[in-house]
């Protein structure tokens, strides 16, 4: 849309701006925590993911082998759960009424689906964040904004401890499309009173599976 | 912003409709004067600001690194304007290269012109819009509305303030202004599909924008946002934010329009480590906001289609040519400074007459309008060259702000730039009674004379307080005694004891 | 030690009894002091004013006065302001550079690391927190912003104040909010600042204390101005003031 001459005389600006003998580049000092220190997937980690969770008000279930019970009970109530591909299929077991986005579903098709199932890329337990990064079992990033229910599943050795381990994980793939999600949606815009719930999912619901499950076949690396 | 003819009962703040969005109203003292009279308005900023900065030095003090990542931060931005035309480069080199468009826009004007054609080339009528200051900046919404396109603002507040008329009175809760009784009445009288009977619960409200902004966003072809910051090496854009009116936005439409102040660009993908730390917990004092959105150009079967990003100078060039003014451009508005501002708590942001209010306002503001430039905005007295007089210099903001702007030397700097504009001016009578006094208090002949001449009103006065002087002592009589003079000078007092050194 | 006051071109003028009585402590804790004659002003008013050009005589008088500092002639300097320290070692030098005078500002950067605040200089120089003083009043005290935040004195005036003899110290709620002073920002913007001396009065009057203290006379004329403005009975008194209050000379208030 602009020619050339607009973006040749905002670069121009910039280096007139920095003057004949620009600032040198300066050195970043990184001596803050680069990794965190309690250890992926140890129960620490695991505890510290649910605690802050919680205090975002996210339902949080522990689950040590048997995840398609937890995730069952997590989704009794709905009759429709929408499962993007990639979720393991024995996770299914329990649930009636699921949806698959193939051919790709409408707007208004994702509006009428009550719930939504999903794996995880990486969780950071310090901030109570899960990330998803688009890979197997996540579905594109409408299918876990829509509906209203997000069920996901957080297995042991996708919970990280700091914010950088997390930030290191997702450098593998930084060019797929990225939601860090910490609690269900929130506003504080009236007189800071924290309401959960507005656009996003009004209720997210977290399992944190502590152990290998179905045979030890369910591992973070799968992406 | 667009008129309304609703109810009478909700007013906007402020009542005349503003100029510029960088710059309406008169100068800063005569806002304050309209603002400070609002009791209802200074009654909800104290309680706002208060619980605000708790959770911040709450979740600040929680990581024992919080220091280095500051340092971090601080560092990143400076080697950020030292490189920026490499960076800026290689931003759009990497977005183009994953499917976006990138363009370039250097004033307000221009960067309108772009988003506007972009919404008629998607053949919409409708937009939706994720809050963002750059757009506010250029009053990109009044620019839509004079092309027949209807900009919906879907952050709650941000909402607010476009029912009301508003214009914004803090970066991230632009209508901490407003109380939720007036919240309801602006709802009812102005959304036109507000559910009767609603009630002034937040809840409740919240819920009302909910049911209203949904069938938008499903429907929406076009979304326009602000970025928190694009990382040059890898082109990925980031959106930070808590309702899931972002991801609706980044999400659905078929386009998505980025207008991004040059400043915002990032370094490396492993920055995000600092800033998604400094960020959230400077801001909402959470340990993180509830949700962040990344994008890289167009992913294919996921999100939009077609990406635009604007990169937009509007003044930023203006700052950056300026060493000592620079380090305005580090901020990432996370509006921290704001909220331990005693001069914001009091006055509120209309006061600076900007959609930049707050500490960071008072600097930032000058500087995009080239405060002391020959032609350009000068004086004490000058409703830009005002602001920053605007703050006591008592450094809190300084102390808060997560990058590390030395805000008050800042504040001091453009202070100087206001009073000594380039091409000069002729002296105003406060310049010449400061000439005056710097003589005097350049001689220590020159001050005990002075000394002794207080004395002598003491002794006038007998030592008592006085209660009145003649302006400008008025301005401090006004409120406030002077505690009355000595009725012996130091020096006689040093003179009698043993004599003055030599 | 060999001490020399640098008074401030406020306390020097209207409010000397904060000289006096640092002049009083030193001495009494068996100093030798000095109040030499050519000073005057930090230039701190005309540098925050944006008068940065304007104020180059004042530091250069200022640093002229002290400079024998740096031959001997005195061990320390001490002001009983902590802005008017901050100002010299942090603007003075910076100033002197920008109006070209570099030797100037190399000057004032030395001059200015032999510089403290009274509560330094007390606890870090001298190495006492218990200087002997008596003081029976029910204080509470203003932390001033650039004693906090420039110069991070810290818990340093709690500290002294806490080891005088009779003093009851009383903790003032949102003590670290500006008093909305702010040098010229009191008249330049004197509806805002009337309504933060207005509030900062308000924690004071809660707290029942019978003096207020701060290590600035500076703040200290803005708080007291409003206090004695409402008739509230709280008066005002500098750190230094407490400090050389003892049974013997006790603390007079107003009187030189
Ligand atoms: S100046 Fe600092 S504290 Fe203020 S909004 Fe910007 S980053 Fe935050």
């Amino acid at each position: 849309m602009t020619g050339p001459t607009v973006r040749e005389e905002m670069l121009a600006r910039v280096r007139t701006a920095l003057g004949p003998q620009p600032p040198a580049p300066a050195g970043v000092p990184r001596d803050y925590r680069r990794t965190g220190t309690l250890p992926r997937g140890s129960a620490e980690a695991l505890d510290l993911l649910a605690d802050r969770l919680e205090d975002y008000r996210a339902t949080v279930v522990r689950s040590t082998d048997d995840v398609a019970a937890a995730v069952a009970a997590l989704l009794a109530d709905v009759d429709s759960v929408l499962v993007p591909d990639g979720v393991p299929e024995d996770w299914l077991t329990g649930l009636t009424g699921t949806v698959r986005d193939a051919p790709p579903l409408s707007h208004d098709q994702l509006d009428n689906v009550a719930a939504v199932l999903t794996t995880c890329r990486v969780a950071i337990a310090e901030t109570g964040t899960v990330v998803l990064d688009g890979g197997p079992g996540q579905g594109r990033r409408a299918l876990t904004l829509v509906p209203d229910r997000h069920v996901v599943v957080v297995l042991a050795d996708q919970v990280v401890h700091a914010v950088p381990d997390a930030v290191a994980v997702l450098a593998a793939h930084p060019h797929r499309p990225l939601t860090w999600i910490s609690g269900p949606s929130a506003t504080s815009d009236i007189e800071l009173v924290r309401v959960e719930g507005v656009h996003g999912p009004r209720d997210l619901r977290v399992v944190i599976v502590a152990a290998p499950t179905g045979g030890g076949t369910l591992t973070a690396s799968r992406t | 912003m667009s008129t309304f003819l609703g109810m009478p009962t909700v007013r906007p703040h402020p009542a005349d409709p503003p100029g510029a969005p960088l710059r309406w109203g008169p100068s800063f003292p005569e806002a304050a004067h309209q603002t400070l009279r609002d009791e209802q308005l200074r009654a909800n900023l104290r309680t706002a600001t208060r619980t605000i900065r708790d959770k911040r030095r709450r979740v600040t003090a929680e990581l024992g690194d919080w220091e280095q990542l500051r340092d971090a931060g601080a560092a990143i931005k400076a080697d950020v304007m030292a490189r920026l035309p490499e960076l800026l480069t290689e931003l759009e080199a990497n977005v183009t290269a994953h499917g976006g468009v990138v363009h370039w826009a250097r004033d307000a004007a221009e960067a309108n012109a772009v988003v506007t054609e972009i919404v008629r080339a998607a053949g919409a009528r409708e937009v939706v819009k994720v809050k963002s200051m750059a757009t506010q900046e250029i009053g990109l919404n009044d620019a839509l509305a004079a092309a027949g396109i209807d900009a919906v603002e879907t952050d709650l507040a941000e909402r607010i303030v476009q029912l009301a008329g508003d214009m914004p009175s803090h970066i991230l809760v632009p209508a901490i202004h407003r109380n939720r009784a007036e919240i309801q009445e602006i709802f009812t009288h102005r959304m036109g599909d507000a559910p009767a009977g609603l009630s002034d619960e937040p809840r409740e409200l919240a819920m009302a924008a909910r049911a209203h902004l949904r069938a938008r966003f499903l429907r929406a072809e076009v979304a326009i946002s602000g970025a928190n910051m694009a990382i040059a090496e890898t082109g990925t854009v980031a959106v930070v934010e808590s309702e899931g009116n972002g991801r609706m936005c980044l999400t659905l439409p078929r386009v998505l329009v980025t207008v991004m102040g040059i400043e915002k660009v990032l370094p490396t993908f492993t920055d995000l480590e600092v800033f998604l730390q400094l960020l959230p917990r400077s801001s909402t004092g959470e340990r993180m906001n509830p949700y962040t959105s990344m994008w890289t150009g167009v992913t294919p079967g996921d999100g939009p289609s077609e990406f635009h990003l604007v990169l937009l100078d509007n003044g930023r060039t203006r700052a950056l040519a300026d060493e000592l003014g620079r380090p305005a451009l580090h901020c990432i508005r996370c509006s921290a400074c704001l909220n331990v501002c005693p001069v914001y708590e009091h006055t509120g942001g209309h006061a600076y007459g900007s959609v930049y209010p707050g500490p960071i306002g008072a600097i930032l503001t000058p500087q995009l309008l080239g405060l002391g430039e020959e032609g350009g905005p000068f004086g004490a007295h000058d409703p830009t060259g005002s602001l920053p007089f605007a703050s006591t210099l008592c450094g809190a903001c300084y102390e808060a702000c997560p990058v590390k702007i030395d805000i008050p030397s800042a504040l001091v700097h453009l202070r100087e730039r206001s009073l000594h504009p380039d091409g000069g001016h002729p002296p105003t009578a406060t310049d010449l009674a400061m000439v005056g006094a710097a003589r005097v208090l350049a001689s220590g002949r020159l001050l005990r004379l002075a000394g002794w001449a207080a004395a002598l009103v003491g002794r006038a006065t007998g030592g008592r307080p006085i209660h009145w002087l003649p302006w400008p002592g008025s301005l401090w009589t006004r409120v406030r005694d002077v505690p009355g003079l000595p009725r012996r000078s130091l020096s006689a007092w040093w003179r009698d004891r043993q004599g003055w050194s030599r | 030690m060999r001490i020399a006051v640098f008074a401030t071109c406020l306390v020097g003028t209207v409010m000397p009894r904060a000289a006096t009585a640092t002049v009083r402590l030193l001495e009494r804790l068996g100093h030798t002091v000095d109040l030499p004659a050519g000073q005057a002003c930090c230039g701190q008013m005309h540098v925050n004013t944006g008068y940065g050009p304007e104020a180059m005589g004042v530091i250069r008088n200022h640093v002229r006065t002290f400079a024998p500092v740096l031959d001997g002639r005195w061990d320390a300097i001490v002001a009983p302001s902590g802005s008017c320290v901050a100002s010299t070692r942090h603007q003075q030098a910076d100033v002197a550079r920008r109006g070209g005078d570099g030797r100037l500002a190399h000057t004032a950067e030395q001059v200015a690391a032999h510089t403290y605040e009274l509560s330094e200089l007390l606890v870090d120089v001298l190495g006492v927190t218990d200087v002997g003083a008596w003081f029976p009043h029910t204080v509470t005290y203003h932390p001033t912003c650039h004693s906090l935040r420039l110069l991070r004195v810290g818990d340093r005036p709690v500290r002294l104040l806490g080891a005088v003899e009779g003093l009851e110290l009383r903790d003032l709620g949102e003590a670290e909010q500006c008093c909305g002073f702010g040098g010229t920002f009191a008249l330049k913007n004197a509806e805002t600042s009337a309504a933060m001396v207005a509030d900062k009065a308000d924690e004071i009057q809660a707290t029942g204390a019978e003096v207020v203290t701060a290590g600035d006379w500076s703040c200290l004329l803005n708080i007291a101005g409003a206090l004695d403005r409402r008739r509230s009975g709280v008066r005002a008194a500098h750190l230094a003031e407490i400090l050389a209050s003892t049974r013997d000379e006790p603390w007079q208030g107003a009187a030189l």
